[in-house]
């Protein structure tokens, strides 16, 4: 059956968080020769280590719950509801 | 007709990630077993719109998403309860997050539009491709970026952190610091 494929996928998945556009690379000072410096808003620019700090706190909030598992009565209604006729 | 037993298994693999989702909507561990449970009571009962093979969480968190925002809209008057009983859901929390760090962090993400706020925990939490979230919000892909990126900006704003110093050991020296001034 191998649904337990599934199961492994959910609990692996990572954070899709593309990086914050347009991200700060570099220190502000080390402007490229040769390129237009564009106004950029100071919140646009948000550090690495910041988005890293803000990914990590989410899931950690987050896992916490999902690695509660399933209640047993959602467990039973999903197996009760699974026995009968999909059209009842 | 009964239900494939590889089917159910793919439901009762999602529910503990759907609470997880349910509880960050509504900020009410009641509310989101009760949204979880019409959920699943929902999706069993139109099972055969699923198509074995797609995406079942993604499949499922849609469900879920168009029963609490039309829930939300009946409940309009209702305060959400940002503060209270979502903080008792959680039994534990990872040893490198200290608790008031970790208890800023779940009230400014409750602060949040709730746009931003399901954004960001289904791409950043959730782990669903921005493709995914905005199927599941019905919305374009650019939405889903700009919501996220505005969740994560004001996420630092309100949790006040400038920049990688921040994370340092003297954070809580500053803070300390920075609320003595009253200037």
């Amino acid at each position: 059956m191998g649904e337990g494929g599934q199961d492994d996928d959910m609990k692996q998945r990572k954070t899709n968080l593309e990086p914050v556009e347009p991200v700060a690379e570099k220190p502000q000072s080390q402007e490229p020769m040769g390129r237009t410096s564009t106004p950029q808003k100071p919140e646009a620019r948000l550090g690495r280590e910041v988005q890293a700090r803000i990914g990590q706190q989410l899931r950690a909030m987050y896992n916490d719950v999902v690695s509660q598992g399933v209640p047993p009565h959602l467990a039973d209604l999903v197996r009760r509801l699974g026995e009968q006729d999909a059209e009842q | 007709m009964k239900l494939d037993p590889a089917i159910r298994d793919q439901v009762l693999a999602t529910v503990p990630s759907l609470r997880a989702f349910a509880i960050s909507l509504s900020g009410n561990i009641d509310r989101a077993d009760d949204l979880v449970q019409e959920t699943l009571l929902r999706a069993l009962a139109h099972i055969d719109s699923f198509e074995p093979g797609t995406n079942m969480p993604a499949w499922l968190f849609t469900i879920l998403r168009n029963l609490f925002r039309s829930e939300y809209r009946k409940r309009r008057r209702e305060v959400e309860d940002v503060d209270g009983r979502y903080a008792e859901t959680l039994k534990s929390h990872p040893e490198q997050t200290g608790r008031v760090e970790f208890e800023e962090f779940r009230t400014a993400l409750a602060k949040l539009p709730s746009d931003q706020r399901e954004a960001l925990i289904l791409v950043g939490a959730s782990g669903f491709s921005y493709d995914d979230a905005a199927a599941i919000c019905g919305c374009a892909v650019g939405t889903i970026k700009s919501r996220v990126n505005r969740a994560r900006t004001r996420l630092a704003d309100l949790l006040a952190i400038d920049g990688v110093d921040d994370f340092g050991p003297d954070r809580a020296t500053r803070a300390v610091l920075a609320g003595g001034g009253r200037n």
